[in-house]
């Protein structure tokens, strides 16, 4: 989310709209620009594209083949049950405003009063989207991220306690995250009001319109209001759900014979495919989050090109160098721990920090993967912590860092001023370890409850029989591949 | 009439059956499997977990022939499949009490 704004609106505009009588500061209706538009429904697909097929071959070709329909069925079965439930009541518990800053209202549950007219703000002043289409990009964001955590359960969790565990969770974890660090009452609400204050002409006219500004200013989700960036999703998406994979794999328990038989991953080919669908449609997800086909998209996408290929680099040469192998799989794991990385800074840091970010992550992933994961043996089947929740801690705080515009960061934009706010290390460092614990604990502590939950009504796992026979067969009763 | 059985490395199968030709033998079943001798296995390595691969793929060739015949398939065999490293693999002969040809209903010797 880049806080950019562009020159009209900018101080000298407040200081023109002073001049002028205060109702004509709310005279410019906000208008839906037909080319970010397009870009939007564009993106949107492309984050589709991410989820089906792209992380479902992505995780598939890492089980073993008896197991390779359970994956692609909880991948596909996630993105259509969340769609559904977003247009139902996610979309308005996530970015209505509510009567606290945790989560939003049901003011737009069923899409109420949406029309193909209603526009979504972006973040320039005057310039909107098509909420219809706004509605569909969060979708696909909805619908990936626990998409994401059925990797770490994978190869021994049963369909049912899937099938109820994911509507639980983004109810009661994601909408919640999403709320509090994306919501806010946008630029156009902002700047109205400010402009209001700048034109206001006796004191009594200034308190009331600094009142409102004040309010549209507190009108945001609670880690949003603690100055927390998030570009695309490292906090919402990455660690929310690394870390409810997390919780996930220790409370279902570790599959049958891990660490005894060889558990192989079944087709790194269909992961090779898998992956590069994914970094494809991340630039849906990281350039979309821009809203506006603009040079911050550029930015992101430029970001999302060269920390991905840097972290590829990264963890290969690293395993190389320790393992005495370049592998594909760790090229592979080390682009996608890199797009995790870059997710939460792609529109906040330079291209030169986004290659420094890539080249930290895809080492600290590899750590996580191969070392701190046999050191405590839980069974974390496709690194979803590992590389999901470790990668968008690196990512969210890198990105407090990375955002200075000394270090060539884009800065973070005060839509009361219109200027680049000033930077200060550690009070944005703060606020993004902040954001970073508040999701840890929401999402781990909920998730846990939720697993609790759904193995007293289902039961988590299937019996040692089934998961020896395979979850395609007794789960779905259908084979991969039948040679 | 004896079966000549060889597991040899997958690699070799075109080069032993232009051998066989070579000397007359005209049919033969190969069947995919796994397993292991001297060679041991190797290690696989997946984001830094260690598997030790204990079986390996080999093919397994097996020819019916006439008692008379043994040697010459065994050195056509032993020719055509080693490379002299290890793991080339082994070749084991038994004894073969009857064959029947299923078109024909020939038997023994002139159904092989």
């Amino acid at each position: 989310m880049s806080f950019r704004i562009p020159h009209k609106a900018g101080f000298a505009a407040v200081l023109l709209a002073a001049t002028l009588v205060a109702t004509s500061a709310f005279a410019d209706e906000p208008v839906v620009n037909k080319g970010d538009n397009a870009w939007m429904l564009t993106s949107t697909v492309l984050v589709l594209l991410m989820t089906i097929p792209g992380l479902a071959l992505f995780y598939g070709g890492l089980v073993r083949t008896k197991n390779m329909l359970s994956v692609l069925t909880h991948v596909f079965y996630t993105v259509c049950i969340v769609t559904v439930i977003w247009a139902i009541y996610g979309y308005s518990l996530a970015f209505t405003g509510g009567s606290t800053p945790f989560i939003g209202g049901l003011s737009k549950a069923f899409l109420a009063g949406v029309t193909t007219d209603s526009k979504a703000a972006t973040f320039s002043v005057g310039a909107n989207i098509s909420e219809l289409v706004y509605i569909c990009f969060q979708m696909t964001f909805a619908a990936i991220t626990p998409a994401l955590i059925v990797g770490a359960f994978a190869e021994r969790m049963k369909f049912a306690a899937v099938a109820l565990f994911i509507p639980l969770w983004v109810t009661f974890i994601y909408f919640p995250i999403a709320h509090m660090v994306w919501y806010w009452a946008g630029p156009d609400a902002i700047d109205a009001a400010a402009k209001a204050v700048a034109a206001a002409t006796d004191e009594a006219a200034k308190k009331t319109a600094q009142e409102a500004l004040d309010a549209a200013l507190a009108d945001g989700g609670q880690i949003f209001l603690w100055g927390a960036i998030d570009f695309a999703g490292g906090t919402v998406v990455h660690i929310n759900a690394g870390i409810a994979g997390l919780v996930g794999a220790i409370m279902v328990g570790k599959r049958t014979g891990y660490g005894k038989d060889i558990i192989a991953p079944h087709s790194l080919t269909l992961t090779m495919v898998g992956a590069s669908l994914l970094w494809v449609g991340w630039f849906g997800f990281n350039a979309g989050s821009n809203l506006e086909a603009t040079g911050g998209a550029a930015l992101a996408m430029t970001n999302s090109f060269v920390a991905t290929a840097a972290a590829a680099l990264s963890w290969m040469f690293a395993e190389w160098i320790v393992k005495g192998k370049p592998s594909l799989l760790g090229l592979c794991s080390g682009a996608v721990a890199g797009l995790v990385a870059v997710t939460p800074a792609a529109g906040f840091s330079g291209p030169m920090g986004a290659i420094v970010l890539g080249l930290v992550v895809g080492v600290v992933c590899l750590f996580f993967c191969s070392v701190v994961k046999h050191a405590f043996g839980y069974d974390d089947t496709l690194d979803v912590f590992g590389v999901h929740c470790i990668g968008g801690i690196v990512g969210a705080i890198g990105t407090g860092i990375l955002v200075n515009p000394a270090l060539g960061g884009a800065g973070i934009m005060d839509y009361t001023t219109g200027k680049i706010a000033d930077y200060d290390f550690v009070t944005q460092v703060v606020a993004q370890c902040k954001a970073v614990a508040t999701t840890l604990v929401w999402s781990g502590v909920g998730s846990a409850i939720l697993y609790f939950i759904v193995n007293m009504l289902v039961g988590l796992r299937a019996s040692p029989d089934k998961e020896r026979e395979g979850l395609d067969i007794t789960d779905h009763g259908e084979r991969a591949y039948n040679m | 009439m004896k079966i000549v059985m060889a597991v040899i490395k997958p690699f070799k199968l075109d080069e032993v059956r232009d051998a066989l030709t070579a000397i007359g033998v005209h049919g033969m079943t190969v069947t995919e499997v796994k397993g292991y001798g001297r060679q041991k296995g190797h290690t696989e390595i997946y984001r830094g977990t260690e598997y030790a691969v204990s079986f390996l793929p080999k093919l397994k060739v097996e020819v019916a022939v006439p008692s008379n015949q043994v040697d010459k398939v065994i050195d056509a065999i032993t020719g055509a499949a080693k490379t002299g490293q290890i793991g080339d693999g082994k070749i084991f002969v038994l004894g073969l009490e009857s064959a029947v040809r299923i078109r024909t209903g020939e038997t023994d010797a002139s159904a092989l």
